[in-house]
Parts: C-alpha cells; sequence; structure tokens
C-alpha cells in the first residue's frame, strides 16, 4: 500500500509527472482511434460506392 | 531541359536562398537570439542600469547567503573568468545549488545583478544518484557539484 | 522511391507492414513504459521528474523526423508528381503536429519544477514552436484551396522551405546560448547518459517510430479511399462512363 503510494506520489513531482504521461496516452491513443476511424468510414463508403457503380454497369 | 528536371532545379535553387536568408536573419539578430549574457560579456559591455537582461553562469560555491528574512538571498555567479554579485527576493527552484549553472533575470545596478526571476539551467548529464556518489568518490567528477 | 510510386504497390506493401508495426508498437511502448516507471532509478539532480524525459525526448525526436519526412515527401511530390508521396506527406502532418504539441506539453510539464518556468523564449522553445506553427499551416494550407491539388501544391512549398527549421532546432543549442540543456545522446565523447536510463528512453523512441508507420499507413490508406471516392463522384457528376478501375 505504501509502495503504490510513494510510487504514484513520485517523490512530491505527481503534479507533473502524471500530466506529462496523461498528456502523452490521451493525444497518442485520440489520433490513433481517430485515424482508424476515419480509414474504416473511406473505405466502406468507398467499398459501398463501388458496388453501386458495378450494378450500374450491369 | 525536361519539366521534372526545371522543377528539382527551382525547388533546389529555392532551398539554398531560403537557407540563405534565414542565415542572415539569424545572424542578423544574435544578440536577441541570445538567452542570457555571461559575466565576461557583462564586464565588456556597459548595460544601461534600466536595460532588463539575464545573465548566466555558475552559482560559485559558498557564496549563497540567505538574509534574516529567510526569502531574500545573495550569490555569486561566475563563468570562471570574471564573476557577478546577484541579489534576489524569492521562489529559487529546486535545481539551484551552489555548483549550478542558473540564469538570472533583473537589471545591473552599481555592480550587483539585481534580479527578479532565477531559473535553473540542467545540464545534459544523467545518471541514478548511487552512480553520482561512486563518481565523486574515485574522483573522476567534473562537475561542480 | 520511385518503386513505391505505385498506389497499388503501396496499399500491397502497406498491407503487409501494418501489423508489424502495430506489434512492434505495442511491444515497444508497454517494455518502455515499465522501464520508465518502474524499472529505472531517479536521477541524481531531477530526482523522479527524469521519467518525463521519456515521452518527453521521443515526442522531440519524432517531431523532427516526422517534418524531415513531410519535407522530403513533398520534395518528391512536387518534383515527380508521385501521388503516393503527396499521400505520404499528407497523413505525416497531424502526427508530427501531435508530436510536436506533446514534446512542448510535456517540456513545460518539466521546466516548471526543473528550471522554475513553464515557458522561456529561447532558441530551442521558440524554434519547436515555430515547427508547431509550421505543421499548422501546412495543413490550413492544403484546405484553403477549392481545387485539392492546387492545395496540395501550396503546403508541398511550404513544407519544403520550413525544413530550415529543423538543424536550427538540432543545433540551437550549440549555437546560441540557451536554457535548453544540448544533446545528451549525440554527443562527440558518447552519450551522458546513464544505461539504466538509456534502456527505457530508447524503447520509447523505437515505440514512437513504430506507432508513427503504423499511423502513417492507416492515415494513407483513408487518403487513398477519399481520393477514388472524389475521382468516382466526379465520373459520376460528369456523366461519362466509369474508367476501368486503377486498383
Amino acid at each position: 500500500m505504501e509502495a503504490i503510494q510513494s510510487f504514484l506520489n513520485m517523490g512530491g513531482y505527481a503534479a507533473f509527472v502524471w500530466p506529462a504521461y496523461g498528456a502523452t496516452a490521451l493525444v497518442l491513443a485520440g489520433l490513433s482511434a481517430m485515424s482508424v476511424v476515419r480509414m474504416r468510414a473511406n473505405e466502406r463508403a468507398l467499398a459501398e460506392l463501388r458496388g453501386a457503380d458495378d450494378e450500374e454497369d450491369a | 531541359m525536361k519539366r521534372k528536371h526545371q522543377r528539382m532545379t527551382l525547388l533546389g535553387v529555392g532551398g539554398v536562398a531560403a537557407a540563405a536568408a534565414a542565415a542572415l536573419v539569424l545572424t542578423a539578430f544574435e544578440d536577441n537570439i541570445v538567452f542570457f549574457h555571461s559575466p565576461t560579456e557583462l564586464s565588456e559591455r556597459n548595460f544601461a542600469p534600466t536595460q532588463r537582461l539575464r545573465i548566466g553562469g555558475l552559482v560559485e560555491a559558498g557564496s549563497v547567503a540567505k538574509a534574516a528574512d529567510g526569502v531574500s538571498v545573495s550569490f555569486t555567479v561566475t563563468d570562471t573568468a570574471k564573476s557577478v554579485p546577484v541579489t534576489f527576493k524569492g521562489i529559487l527552484p529546486d535545481l539551484f545549488r551552489e555548483g549550478q549553472g542558473i540564469v538570472a533575470e533583473g537589471h545591473l545596478r552599481e555592480g550587483v545583478f539585481v534580479a527578479t526571476d532565477v531559473l535553473a539551467k540542467h545540464d545534459e548529464t544523467y545518471m541514478p544518484p548511487e552512480v553520482a556518489e561512486a563518481i565523486k568518490k574515485s574522483g573522476q567528477w567534473k562537475g561542480g557539484r | 522511391m520511385h518503386r513505391f510510386a505505385n498506389p497499388t504497390r503501396f496499399v500491397r506493401l502497406a498491407g503487409r507492414v501494418q501489423p508489424w508495426a502495430a506489434a512492434l508498437a505495442l511491444l515497444c511502448l508497454g517494455a518502455g513504459l515499465y522501464f520508465a516507471l518502474f524499472s529505472s532509478p531517479p536521477d541524481y539532480q531531477q530526482g523522479e521528474t527524469v521519467r518525463i524525459m521519456y515521452v518527453h525526448v521521443p515526442a522531440a525526436w519524432m517531431a523532427m523526423f516526422c517534418y524531415v519526412v513531410m519535407a522530403a515527401a513533398s520534395a518528391s511530390s512536387l518534383i515527380w508528381r508521385h501521388r503516393v508521396a503527396d499521400l505520404a506527406a499528407k497523413a505525416t502532418a497531424p502526427v508530427g503536429a501531435a508530436f510536436t504539441l506533446l514534446a512542448l506539453v510535456t517540456g513545460s510539464l518539466w521546466g516548471k519544477p526543473m528550471w522554475g518556468t513553464w515557458w522561456v523564449w529561447d532558441a530551442r522553445l521558440t524554434s519547436v514552436l515555430i515547427l508547431f506553427f509550421l505543421y499548422l499551416g501546412y495543413i490550413a494550407l492544403q484546405n484553403a484551396f477549392d481545387d485539392p491539388a492546387r492545395g496540395a501544391r501550396a503546403a508541398a512549398i511550404l513544407a519544403v522551405v520550413g525544413v530550415i527549421n529543423v538543424p536550427i532546432i538540432k543545433f540551437s543549442v550549440d549555437w546560441w546560448n540557451t536554457l535548453h540543456q544540448p544533446a545528451s545522446l549525440t554527443r562527440l565523447d558518447g552519450p551522458a547518459i546513464h544505461s539504466s536510463m538509456l534502456t527505457p528512453l530508447l524503447l520509447m523512441a523505437l515505440g514512437y517510430t513504430a506507432l508513427y508507420v503504423w499511423l502513417a499507413i492507416i492515415r494513407m490508406r483513408a487518403e487513398l479511399a477519399e481520393t477514388k471516392i472524389r475521382a468516382i463522384r466526379y465520373r459520376q457528376a460528369s456523366g461519362t462512363a466509369p474508367a476501368p478501375q486503377e486498383s
């Protein structure tokens, strides 16, 4: 318990160390999620558009 | 000349011109880009007492004296050639130590630098405390600490 | 370079690299975080704040690395009109901007307790802030024109000209006196950083690089799909028969 507390306390620098890691996690995870969502949406839209195209041809 | 080569030449010439422009600007504004002056520069050049400036150097060992009021400090900043006495009232950063590099911002008044801000400069060495201890013991220590 | 200029070849290669990049990123970041937070000592001067370095320094490296990639891709898209190069530059810009922002924020969080200030206008900090604005300018310029091709060209020229800032950032700490400390790793007499602290730093740096590769592939695929959608819509709108599919 004490070990956890002293770890979280970061030698008194918790207010600087944890926000630095938090900001990093937030920005990198956020960018990754946004990129994947956009890729999936675009590739799905392209597949649908191509499907419609093929039907027109037939 | 093929268009591809034309574009390449254009980009190359443009790049060289931009680099030259950047070099000229940076040289012209060197005085503004420099973050602080050394005690030697301070003694060579005449800065007006009204001019706000920054000095940088090492805190001379044994020079730090805390005043009775508990918030005022005086110490000497040195670049090993020249040194300047500094007075400061306020909270010093955690890295402030004798032998540590610092940057002080304020005014030069009659040979004494009256600082309104003191920043600690960190060097580029990183090591665990035990290693620092061991190096100090072996007498190989190069820093001032 | 020229071999990958073809979008079809790019898609095939990207599909193969993507899972490996993701796995390497997860592995290195996981191990890096373990070393950074649990299994590395505090610094003899900075104490526990040295742990901020493990997310700050790799972010700053990636900020510069991404810019060089973006500028090189922009140059080859300007000269050889490579479509994939243009996609690569476009995909890299937001990733580079994110890394630059992280370098600025984490650096500020380290500067407050160690230097005694969140921010100073020294050559290093100012030039990194300019890098951030170059990324933002690149992204803004792309969307400033109705014709995407013109926007891409204008942004590419900005990216190429702005590359001058990269050596200025790198050498700012040597050319001028700054509050920021000089480089620890690329010194002539070897790195000034203890191996117990070098391990998490290099693991995180490798993790960030792998993450960049993965993100770049994902974002390039998104861009490629978008340009194809635009082409199909354009053909439909102009009423011509669909041209043979490109891929």
